[in-house]
């Protein structure tokens, strides 16, 4: 098959859903090409899912611009696309004179960069806002926020497709030539698409998008963070975010507590540079040092309440032995025009991806025409957050209405049939378990799957006629059953 | 919004709560409705397949569906009401419930609540199983639900961890069905589940059980390739050099139960650290007047026959309380784990009747006795030619022999 197109945008993360939402504005046509069979498999589901405020970055660096420009814009997105948000705050804690230090230069340098509403706090003043916290003072960012990154990237791409982007799920692209005009790109598949315009947004990958063009000065050093994931048990625990003064030259912010828009704490991340960019695994002594440092900094947690670990991976441009933060790439190459290129956005690509939609957008727009639609609609439909954080009285009215709500499949979340059924008919029709997961919630909480997985697996089974060999946990290799019962 | 109101509401309808049902309609209430979350009455026993049930309480060895048929048969000759399909989303202290079904959100006030909703597995993430996550990891009980309930294999080359009771049981079903199950790797030094159950589903299967081993990495980024075991010291950490890899596409955990008490604790239970399960006293009632937990939500048992007969208990003393024959104490005897005992239960005792405590041992011996004391004085001994943490002890106390005692110790000597 070939198809034609006006931009071709690999890599559907956050960055590359956002940047499709934006583009999907007006009227020029788009084909997403993930090698995945979901959205947001990589870096943009595996992160502290943190809106920072943009205290760390240097003054007129695009981290810098695009992390504050990107904050502000989440609050009006997120209510577009009916997902949560939270802005809880942070605590930047310092334990010595140095770290006071720190503090200001850190509030001198986040005013700098049009942070708004920073504090730096006594220690009553400290108690006020988080009771118990240690440290002798810290630095009050108002405006840091928590969100679900994989809620917003599914949202973003949903949204986007909604408004007509095509999202080519399980098309690993494997070549990019360009002709005179056009550049075509090659899938897995064995499709071949062609557009003018071609935008490198594979993260982890990105090194390798650019080394199909023939371009090699950029490489990526993946630097794994692991999390463990707590039980909803603590939820209320923290009502802000409390991080350590950084140290200078590390590769990321410390490990730290944070808490989730759903009601987990997360533990993390660690910071380890590995040598593939689909390293997920966790480690039994990270794990082991996570634990430790939960217990000190969270008096109340006991040993069960540890329910999940995962880890992400930070796209660095650094090798491991310089470490530290270059800034994003974002380039319109002069010598591929038409080639829109983003390399190196790790933190804080979350909070910078509606940013950067903009940014991209604008260098789009220099190759093609880029007319309004008339009918771009901004809103996501449904309602904001789930069935079980609803009052009592509209969930009576809501099974009433639809018996599939009253009926729950997974008791741990309490995740109704209503949004299972609604997770299995996704826009961006995956039909992969962890795509379930994912958009409903369901086996994420403390029994992690163990009671309702085999109830979605009936329900895959009796409502869309799946056969033992059709489950998949997230890939095509990975189905998770071998066959019927002989 | 529908509100209702009954006089006992059961939590449940495993094993557990039918009997706590029955034993209340037995003993006089006219009021009682179960609540169950399934469709169908039975919980967990309608995926136990194998035989081993009811040894004790009918001299026979049944099924999981043939245990739990003749209390469902019984529950129905009672005429006893039930709400299947049906989750308590919540509960309060005032017993007050929410639920949720097809037919509709209802609030229920009940007079008495019996908790009995079981208990879960756990997991992978629970015991910060290190590696990647691939497809091919499940629950035991998981896994047997695929089977025995859905007619769906969940691999061909296993290797099972932890030496529970389900996950030896799994080991055999498997084989059965055609998958090579490697080993099973238990990490401390004896096995955890039923000495019979070693005998029945792994000798005469010739699987192997590799004590004070454990699994330490998973391999496979799409479905599990292999895992890494190794054997572990006496403080359970991997003897470096030890280590070896098991090829496989399925692991299965077998690595302990967990009461389901989040319901309990919504409610502000006083829960037990050592059980997971509530505190109760010797009328198995919470720290909350009118509730009371039995079963598997209380306890980890490793025999059914002893759920119901203390769900049984369960039943009769709501119905008393009920009648207002029941009421909180300013005092009471405080009874103890002491050494060689992990836990004991009920923690307290009013001592206005007789009582029979369910501890389980802190590690395997044998020709010892179980003692309960008062400081020094004896107040019962259960002689045992064999103890082990897999196999609950029972030992009744009689209330004429307590005399003034505040605590008493139950230890191993």
């Amino acid at each position: 098959m070939m198809k034609k197109c006006d931009v071709i945008i690999i890599g559907a993360g956050v960055v590359g859903n956002a940047i499709a939402r934006e583009l999907s504005r007006y009227e020029v046509s788009i084909a997403v090409l993930e090698k995945e069979l979901d959205v947001a498999m990589g870096a943009s589901s595996r992160n502290s899912g943190v809106l920072h405020s943009g205290i760390h970055y240097k003054p007129g660096t695009l981290r810098a611009r695009l992390s504050v420009q990107g904050n502000a814009m989440m609050k009006d997105l997120c209510s577009d696309l009916k997902i949560k948000i939270e802005y809880i705050g942070k605590l930047t804690v310092a334990q010595d004179e140095d770290g006071i230090e720190t503090l200001h230069s850190l509030k001198e340098q986040g005013e700098a960069n049009n942070v708004p509403g920073l504090e730096i706090l006594d220690q009553e003043q400290m108690q006020q806002i988080q009771p118990g916290v240690g440290g002798i003072k810290a630095l009050y960012s108002p405006s840091t926020g928590i969100i679900c990154p994989y809620g917003l990237s599914i949202a973003l791409a949903e949204n986007a497709a909604a408004n007509g982007v095509e999202f080519y799920l399980g098309h690993g692209v494997t070549n990019i030539s360009k002709n005179s005009r056009e550049f075509v790109v090659n899938t897995a598949q064995g499709e071949e698409f062609e557009a003018p315009v071609l935008i490198n947004s594979a993260g982890l990958f990105s090194d390798r998008v650019c080394e199909m063009l023939g371009i090699d000065e950029y490489r990526i050093y993946p630097c794994r963070g692991e999390y463990l994931v707590l039980d909803k048990r603590l939820k209320g625990t923290l009502s802000t975010l409390v991080y350590p003064a950084p140290r200078k030259g590390g590769a990321g912010l410390g490990i730290h507590l944070t808490n989730t828009v759903d009601g987990n704490i997360l533990i993390g991340p660690s910071s380890e540079y590995v040598d593939e960019p689909d390293d997920f695994a966790s480690t039994s002594e990270i794990m082991t040092q996570l634990k430790k440092e939960g217990h000190e900094l969270l008096p109340e947690l006991s040993t069960t309440d540890f329910i999940r670990s995962f880890s992400g991976l930070r796209a660095k441009q650094n090798p491991p032995e310089v470490g530290g933060y270059k800034d994003f790439i974002i380039e319109s190459r002069d010598d591929f025009p038409g080639f829109i290129n983003l390399v190196g956005i790790e933190s804080p690509g979350l909070t910078s991806a509606p940013a950067i939609g903009l940014m991209a957008k604008e260098m789009v727009g220099r190759f093609v025409d880029l007319k309004d639609k008339d009918r771009f609609v901004s809103e996501r439909p449904g309602s904001v957050g789930f069935f079980h954080e609803l009052p009592e009285e509209k969930k009576a009215d809501l099974v009433a209405k639809n018996p599939d709500y009253g009926e729950v499949i997974c008791r741990c979340e309490q995740i109704t049939k209503k949004e299972i059924l609604d997770a299995i008919q996704n826009p961006l029709r995956n039909s992969t378990i962890n795509g379930i997961k994912y958009r409903s919630r369901a086996m994420m909480g403390r029994c992690q799957g163990g009671f309702c997985l085999p109830r979605i697996v009936e329900i895959l089974k009796q409502e869309f006629g799946y056969k033992p060999e059709d489950y998949l946990l997230q890939s095509k290799g990975s189905p998770l059953f071998s066959g019927r019962v002989r | 919004m529908q509100n209702i109101k009954h006089d006992l509401v059961v939590i449940g309808g495993g094993p557990a709560g039918l009997a706590a049902a029955i034993s209340a309609r037995r003993n006089g209430c006219r009021d009682v409705l179960l609540i169950e979350r399934a469709k169908t009455y039975g919980g967990i026993l309608n995926q136990c397949i194998h035989d081993g049930f009811g040894l004790h309480r009918f001299g026979e060895t049944l099924t999981g569906p043939e245990y739990a048929q003749l209390y469902i048969d019984e529950f129905k000759a009672q005429r006893l009401e039930a709400m299947l399909g049906t989750i308590v989303l919540s509960m309060d202290s005032g017993r007050n419930l929410y639920v949720s079904s097809r037919n509709g959100f209802k609030k229920i006030e009940a007079g008495a609540v019996i908790l009995s909703m079981g208990c879960r597995e756990r997991t992978a993430g629970a015991i910060s199983l290190p590696g990647t996550r691939p497809a091919g990891i499940y629950t035991a009980g998981a896994a047997q639900n695929f089977i025995n309930l859905q007619n769906i294999m969940v691999g061909k080359q296993a290797v099972i961890m932890g030496s529970g009771d389900i996950g030896l049981i799994m080991a055999r079903r498997m084989t059965l069905e055609g998958a090579k199950v490697e080993s099973v790797f238990e990490i401390l030094p004896y096995a955890s589940g039923l000495p019979r159950n070693i005998q029945q589903c792994l000798n005469d299967y010739d699987i192997p059980l590799h004590l004070s081993t454990s699994v330490i990495n998973l391999h496979g980024k799409e479905r599990l390739t292999g895992v890494t075991v190794a054997e572990v010291n006496e403080g359970l950490m991997p003897v470096p050099g030890t280590e070896r890899y098991v090829p496989c596409d399925t692991l299965l955990l077998s690595v302990g139960l967990i009461p389901e008490n989040e319901l309990s604790r919504g409610a502000n239970v006083v829960m037990e650290s050592r059980t997971g399960g509530a505190q109760v006293d010797d009328t198995l009632m919470t720290s909350l007047p009118g509730v009371f937990s039995c079963g598997n939500v209380l306890h980890v048992h490793d025999l059914v026959d002893h759920v119901s007969e203390e769900a049984e208990l369960a039943g009769r003393f709501a119905v008393e309380y009920l009648d207002g024959g029941i009421q909180p104490r300013e005092s009471y005897i405080q009874i103890e784990p002491g050494e060689g005992v992990r836990y004991v239960l009920p923690q307290k005792v009013s001592g206005a009747r007789d009582f029979t405590l369910s501890l389980r041992v802190a590690a395997p011996s044998r020709n010892q006795s179980v003692w309960v004391k008062d400081s020094e004085k004896k107040l019962a001994r259960k002689k045992m030619l064999r103890l082990h943490p897999a196999e609950m002890v029972r030992i009744k106390v009689k209330a004429n022999k307590l005399g003034s005692a505040k605590r008493l110790c139950v230890s191993v000597k």
